[in-house]
This record gives structure tokens, sequence and C-alpha cells, in this order.
């Protein structure tokens, strides 16, 4: 699910605010490393978000999972220091580094103090340019993805999603988890840890958001003192995924009591003229948590399920609009039934105005709410610069929701919703569903 | 490792004087009570113009009445519809399209509701959840879908997962006759049966303002907080009949319990361990914070005791841990956790653990490690100053169990004051088998082995 929750961050950034107050400033270091800034002065600490793009994509193909276990392995010992030693220091300064990987980007993270924010720094810098992988930290941070591979595969929500990536998405990495298998993560070598390292830290893909109590004139020198050893280039940026997904249902046999479908069709790219008009129908048609159509129909009306949502997943490499519901083995079918129905009216019939204006209403007012401390405003800048947004884009934002109009989102409804090839992958033990393809 | 944390973790959940001058303290943090005896905490930030809104009851599950467990919870679902001047679903509708989000959430000691939304909206924010403290009005239909609904969610958290299954088994072995032994969402055989009346029961005893606190964050300035608190909150007669918070309590425990729970959906094995422990009594902190900084001590990350013996040291784990959560009303649990190496076998693994926690007995405290980690709480307090919202649920769930405002404040002190020799003679105190439960979440029994 991580892969989902970052697809829609992304696709969140995208969306801003009527009054988000926030001053973005472009830092150029010494040596040509660019930052996205944000100064809050009033807490003496700093956060920053690094972000590379292509991430786990760029997986070699015989080695799937190496880049999500080099990310794993880069606080398990940097420099001189073993992986317990790292952790002491971690400690000692008390900040907070995180590593992580999703399908398009590698990113890091770090939070800390201002007060020893140099030592910090210099930390950070270790376990990204002068990681060790040590065998013994590789073998037991090995064990611990294979540990979440083997949860991952009794998982009905995990078998969900893996089935559903491996019917839409052909033969790129989408189709696969970027975690890897059982198989291809226990042959990783040191060497490749050492080739996933180079694949994916170059500074050609690098994006830096950085929020809070720190000046540009001290920025620039940070940055090159942590970014400035990184090779220029990287490995090749994968090929545009081909969305493979028929109509029909797919059923997987796992023994247990509520069944979890995952279902999806070709979405809609985010720099498209009509993405706004996407967000706007998604928004009523299943993001809108209580609000939305598939909620109020499958949940409110019938209590069948605690939860149903559709979201728009625009990756770098292909865009899928995707939906998950879960209901017990007895009535998945009922809410199956109901949401292609929904599906169907939303393509032919579009919305209604009042639900026009309480999408735009929500989308453009949920805006400032996400700016709500310096990691989520370092996150939100990374995810801004990745989509080649403008530095000023904030302001002009919610003009862009709200020039969206009834036409354009009924358009979009009969373009993007397409109820025939929309696809059912449901795991578990469901009644009255089988297995079939598209008439 | 988050994510093996999160998979291994034990589950855990969820005065009368006004001065004339509200003045916030350090964390922006300003409280006052109103004359029906509603608390109202105030926690300031004004770099974003966003306020979060919450109501917290001092009513959960281990306030339910025997056999009705998961009305707290239900009732939480319910009061979602309709009011004497909201229909049903407005409140939510409301806030969306005001561009704000709202839920609420139930554990075993409270209830709370909250929206988080621009902060000139408090105000509508406060009309409608006042309104439904004392004003909903649900149907005998609603009540039957909602269940259906609560099931299903029972089914996503529970009954779909073998690891909370398990939790649920562990928790009912720990407790002998306290509620804290049962599910918060409730048995399902007693959710089946839930109806109007029972939800209606707990709702006439519990949702008056004497018995609920107003935790308002954000851009806000504490007079206007008042003011608009006295208007809509303070406007709701209290219930002077409310019951004294007396829950059955657990009698000696005087024999070590041992559970095996299979599952053919288990795909990593691992054993759990729960200690019965005392949790943070008003005035009477100490205790709490010594065994605080014990899980830390012992289980809390890369550089703990366990992780050093069993992960570096034996490699006999890929993943230990220990648990405490001290903000409770009732005796809490003091939980311990090893995921064994493929190959190892739980018994040999549960060996290993307690042999890791004989050794901490004789070993102590390394000192520098207890420095690093109360260095670390120090900065949290600078990095808990970037999220209030996370100031004001900790202020939410405190008081809901009873500590003051003092009891909150002087927390992080009680925590800098724990010695080497309280960590230690807590770990005594609490490591008493007689009042312990180890788990086992394995697999079925294979016919071979049956036949053996």
């Amino acid at each position: 699910m991580t892969r989902l929750f970052l697809i829609i961050a992304i696709a969140f950034a995208a969306a801003l605010p009527a009054r988000a107050d926030v001053e973005i400033e472009e830092v150029v270091s010494p040596g040509g490393i660019t930052a996205w800034l944000v100064r809050e002065p009033s807490i003496p600490f700093m956060a920053i978000e690094l972000r590379f793009r292509g991430g786990a994509s760029l997986d070699a193909p015989d080695t799937r999972g190496a880049i999500n276990l080099m990310t794993s392995l880069l606080e398990e010992g940097a420099a001189d220091l073993d992986a317990r030693a790292f952790a002491r220091a971690q400690e000692s300064l008390a900040v907070s580094f995180g590593y992580d990987v999703g399908d398009d980007a590698l990113s890091v993270s770090g939070t800390f103090l201002s007060e020893n924010r140099d030592e910090a720094v210099e930390l950070l810098r270790q376990s990204i340019i002068e990681p060790s992988f040590a065998s013994e930290a590789l073998e037991r941070v090995r064990e611990q993805v294979l540990t979440g591979l083997r949860s991952d595969a009794k998982d009905p929500d995990e078998i969900a999603r893996r089935t559903f990536d491996a019917m839409a998405f052909g033969d790129h990495p989408y189709a696969t988890d970027y975690s890897g298998t059982i198989e291809s993560v226990t042959a990783l070598s040191r060497d490749d840890m050492l080739a996933a390292h180079s694949a994916a830290f170059a500074r050609d893909r690098l994006y830096v958001g950085v929020a809070g109590d720190i000046t540009p004139e001290e920025l620039g020198p940070l940055l090159d003192t942590l970014l400035g050893e990184l090779p220029e280039i990287g490995a090749p940026m994968p090929e545009p995924a081909p969305v493979l997904i028929e109509g029909g249902t797919t059923v997987v046999e796992f023994e247990t009591p509520q069944s979890v479908a995952i279902f999806g069709q070709r979405g809609i790219a985010q720099d498209d003229p009509d993405y706004f008009a996407a967000a706007v129908l998604n928004q009523v048609l299943g993001a809108g948590g209580f609000e939305s159509r598939l909620m109020d129909e499958v949940r409110k009306k019938r209590g069948l399920t605690y939860g149903v949502y559709s979201y728009l997943a625009p990756q770098d490499y292909a865009a899928t609009l995707q939906g998950q519901v879960a209901s017990a083995n007895e009535s998945i079918a009922e809410a199956v039934s109901v949401i292609r129905d929904e599906w169907a009216r939303a393509a032919a019939e579009g919305i209604t105005l009042k639900e026009l204006d309480a999408a735009k209403t929500y989308i453009t007012g949920a805006y400032p709410l996400r700016f709500d401390g310096n990691g989520p405003i370092a996150r939100i800048m990374v995810g801004m610069q990745m989509l080649g947004l403008p530095i000023d884009y904030i302001a002009t934002r919610n003009d862009k929701v709200d020039a969206v109009t009834l036409e354009d989102v009924s358009r979009v409804a009969g373009e993007l919703l397409d109820p025939e090839n929309l696809h059912f992958v449901v795991v578990g033990q469901p009644v009255g569903l089988e297995s079939s393809v598209a008439n | 490792m988050t994510r093996l944390r999160a998979i291994f973790a034990a589950l855990t959940l969820s005065i009368t004087l006004v001065p004339a001058s509200l003045r916030a303290d350090q964390e922006g943090v300003t409280t006052f009570t109103l004359e029906n005896g509603m608390d109202v905490v105030v926690v300031e930030d004004h770099r974003a113009p966003v306020v979060q809104h919450m109501v917290w009851y001092k009513a959960g599950s281990a306030d339910e009445p025997v056999g009705s467990s998961g009305v707290a919870h239900f009732l939480e679902h319910l009061l979602f519809k309709a009011t004497d001047t909201l229909a049903d679903g407005e409140l939510s509708s409301t806030v969306a399209a005001n561009g704000g989000r709202d839920n609420a959430f139930t554990s075993y000691d409270y209830t709370a509701y909250f929206q988080r939304v621009a902060a000139d909206r408090l105000e509508l924010m406060m009309r409608m959840e006042s309104d439904r403290m004392r004003n909903i009005r649900f149907t005998e239909e609603n009540v039957a879908t909602e269940r259906r609904v609560i099931i299903e969610e029972r089914n996503q958290r529970t009954e779909n997962n073998p690891r909370a299954l398990f939790g649920e088994q562990m928790n009912a072995a720990q407790y002998l006759n306290h509620r804290y032994g049962v599910p918060i969402i409730g048995w399902m055989h007693e959710m089946e049966s839930l109806d109007k009346e029972d939800a209606l029961g707990f709702y006439n005893t519990y949702y008056y303002p004497n018995n609920a606190i107003l935790v308002v964050s954000g851009d806000v300035d504490p007079e206007e907080v008042k003011r608009l608190a006295e208007t809509y909150y303070g406007a709701i007669p209290a219930n002077p009949d409310l019951p004294e918070r007396v829950r059955s309590a657990e009698p000696p425990q005087n024999a070590e319990r041992r559970i095996i729970f299979r599952d053919p959906r288990v795909a990593q094995e691992y054993v759990s361990r729960s200690y019965l422990a005392p949790e943070r009594d008003p005035g009477d902190q100490e205790a709490a914070a010594a065994l605080t900084l014990l899980a830390e001590v012992l289980g809390g990350g890369q550089t703990s005791y366990m992780t050093e013996k069993l992960q570096f040291e034996e490699q006999k784990a890929v993943w230990s841990g220990a648990f405490y959560r001290g903000t409770s009303l009732d005796d809490t649990t003091f939980d311990v956790v090893i995921v064994p190496v493929p190959g190892l076998a739980l018994e040999e693994a549960e060996e290993a653990m307690d042999a890791v926690l004989a050794q901490f007995l004789i070993d102590g405290v390394d000192e520098e490690q207890l420095d690093r980690i109360k260095y670390q709480l120090r900065a949290s307090q600078i990095y808990q100053r970037d999220n209030v919202d996370g100031i004001a649920r900790r202020y939410g769930a405190a008081m809901s169990v009873g500590l003051s405002v003092e009891d909150i404040q002087v927390w992080p002190d009680v925590l800098q004051a724990v010695t080497p020799e309280d960590i230690m003679e807590a770990a005594r105190n609490v490591f008493d088998r007689d009042a312990s439960v180890t788990g086992w979440l394995t697999r079925p029994i294979s016919p071979e082995e049956i036949s053996q």
C-alpha cells in the first residue's frame, strides 16, 4: 500500500489552495544544486526532503528488489560506522532520517535540530554517499525484507494489488512489486547493492525541498556538503508502461471471511489539460470520504462495507484510475455490482451542478490543511518540482479548479470512465462471483 | 524497519477556575472549564489558518454494559446521523463543503470526534458538534444499516487478520475481570445483536458536557474559543447523575497463562508476552515514567538491549521489541515480542527472549543509552511544536483517563528524572510471570505432526 499512498500524495500536491500562505524561495547552491525553501524560523529545527526520480523502477530485470533492499541498507552502516554505531549517532543527535522507495522515486527525509545541524548533515551525507552495505547488515536486512514478502503473500490486500498490477502492466517494472520476490531477493549480492546505488542516486534526477529554521545563505553550502559528491548521471529512465486492463473479474481463492477487491481501468496523466476535471469527477465518484457516491451507495445506504474508495493514480510511466472495497464473502458480489452501476451511471450522466460545486469547494478549501508542518511542506515542494510546476503555482492553482465546468466534467466522465473495461480483482471466497473476461 | 514494527507491534489503539485573562504555557496551551463542567483545552499555532476542533467523551468500550460489547464504537458511527437541526450525514457533508475533514475514534477509555477545517469555520463546527451532543435522532433503519457497517469493519480489521485475532485472545487472557479484555470493536456475536436501545442507553448515560473535553488547536485565540464554547457547549445542562467511573477490577493474578493461536493465514510465526502493568495516575506518574523508559531501553529501537542481543549478537530474531502504553484509566500492559529467524522454533525463540530479559536484570541500564533517550525526549518537545494537533490529541487522551493539566505538563520532567535504579525496579516489578500471558502465533498442526 505504500505505493498507493505515495501516488495519492503526489496527485494531491497538484491541487492547491485558496490561501495557503506559503512563500517558496528557490535556492541554488554554489555547486549548482537547486532547492525550494520555505523559511520557518519560529521552531529551531528543519526538515529536508530529497527525491530521486526513477526509484525502484530502475531495477535491472534480473535483480528485482535490489533498489528496495539497497534503500533499506542506507541506515545500516556508512563510512566508518557500523549499523549500531550509525543508530547510536542518530540517537545522540536526536535526528530522524527516513529512507523510502516506490515505483517512481527514492526519497530521503531528514529532520534535525538547529543546534547540531552540521553534525546531522554530515551523518546524513555518509548514509547517502558512503553506505557500507556490509555483509552482516545485508543478511540481516535481507531476512527482514523476506519476512515482509512472506507476510504479503498471505495478505489479501497485497495479493489483490499484485494480481491487478501483473494483469495491468505487461512486462514493465510496474507489473511486479518493487520489493522483489523471495527468489530474487534471496539471490541479491553486495555488488547488486553497489549497482543499485549508482543507478538510483545521481544529480540528474534530484529534487530538494527544505522547510524550517535555515536561511538561503546557510542552505547553499549545506546542499553542496550533503549532495555535491553525487555522480552527474544514473541509470536510464524506464520506458512508459502499457496499460492492458480489460473488463471482467478475476477471483483469487483465499480462505478468509471478508473478500477484498481492487478495481481499475485506464486513467489520465497529470499533465493532461483535463486532469482537474478528472479530479473533480473522482472526488464526486469515490474520493470524497463520507461524501462520495460510492460511499453513499455501498456503505451508507446498504451497509455493505466499512470503506470504498476510488483514486486517480497518475504514475510517471502509466496512468490508471483505481479503487478498493472489502465486504463479507456473502455480500461482495452485491458491492461489486453497485460499483459497476455507479461507474456506468457517472459515465452516462456525468455529475450534478450541486456535486460539482461541493467538490470544487472541497478541493480548493482542503489545500491549506496540508501545509501542517515543516516535513509536509518539504514533501509538497518536491512533489511540485517533480511535476514541473512553476514555483508560484500555489497562487494560481485554485483558479484552475474553479475554472472546471459541468460540461468539462460530463465530457471527461464520458471519455474517461469506461465501465466496459473496468476490471475487478477479488481475493477471498466470494459467493456469486467467478473469474470472467469482458463480453 | 518501521514496517516490521507495524506488523508485529502489540495492537494499540486509540477546574472551575476561569482566569480573567487566559495565558498560554510554552506549548501554547490554555485551559479552562465551563460552568457546566466541560473542560476546554486550546493549543495555539498561528502559522497556518487552520483549526482542529475535537470533543472527547470520557466513555469508551471499557465503560460498556456487560453483554453489549462494541456499543461505544457503534454509537460513534450513529452520531453521524440526523439531529433535530441536521439531516442524516449533513454534518460531514457540511464539513466537506467547507474544505474540511471530519472523523471520530473510539478507544477503551474514550470516544472522540474531530474536524479539521479553515480557522474561520470554527463556530460552524461548534454549532454542529454541540448539537449532536444531546440531539441525535437515529432511526431503526440507520441502526440496521450501520450495524452491517461495523460488522464489515470488524471483518476488515480483525477477522481478516490473524495478528489481530491473536491480539484479542492475548488481551482476553490477560484480563480476568476487567473490560480491557474485551475488544473495542466488540465480540462479533454481541455486535450482531446491538440495537437502538443499547446505543441510546450509552448516549444518554455519557454524552454530557460534564463528561466531555473540548480541545481546539491551531490558528485560534483562546478568548474567542472561550466565548464560542460558552455559547454552544455552555448552554447544555450537565448530567447530575453521571455515574462514577468505576470498572470491575482485576483480582490478584496468580497464574501464568499461555495461549497458542493457530491460523493457516499466518505467514510469520512469533512469540508475544504481555505483563499486567500500572498506568499513569493523577499525581503519581513515576512508575509509569520508569516503565516508559524501560520499554525504550529494552526494546525501543536499533540500539535497545533486546535488539543488540537478539538481532545483532545471537542472531535469533528478525525483529524484537518492547511496548508500554501508560495513558490508560486502569491497569495496562507491558509487552515484549520476538520474531524468530527462519528455522528457529517458537519454543527456542521464547527461551532466547527470556534469557535476554533475565540477563538484563543482571546487567542493568547502559547510562549512555539512557542519556541518548532522554536527549531525544527533550528534542521531541521541540519537534512536537510543529504539530499542534499532536499536542491536542495528547491532552485529549490524557484528560480522558483522568489526568490533570498539571500531570500532563510535568510529564516530560517526570521522564527526565527517571534514574537507572528506577528503571531496574520497574523491570523487577513488572516481569511477574504470574501476571503474564505468553502467546504463540503459529500455523495449524500438519497431518504428519498429528500422527507422530
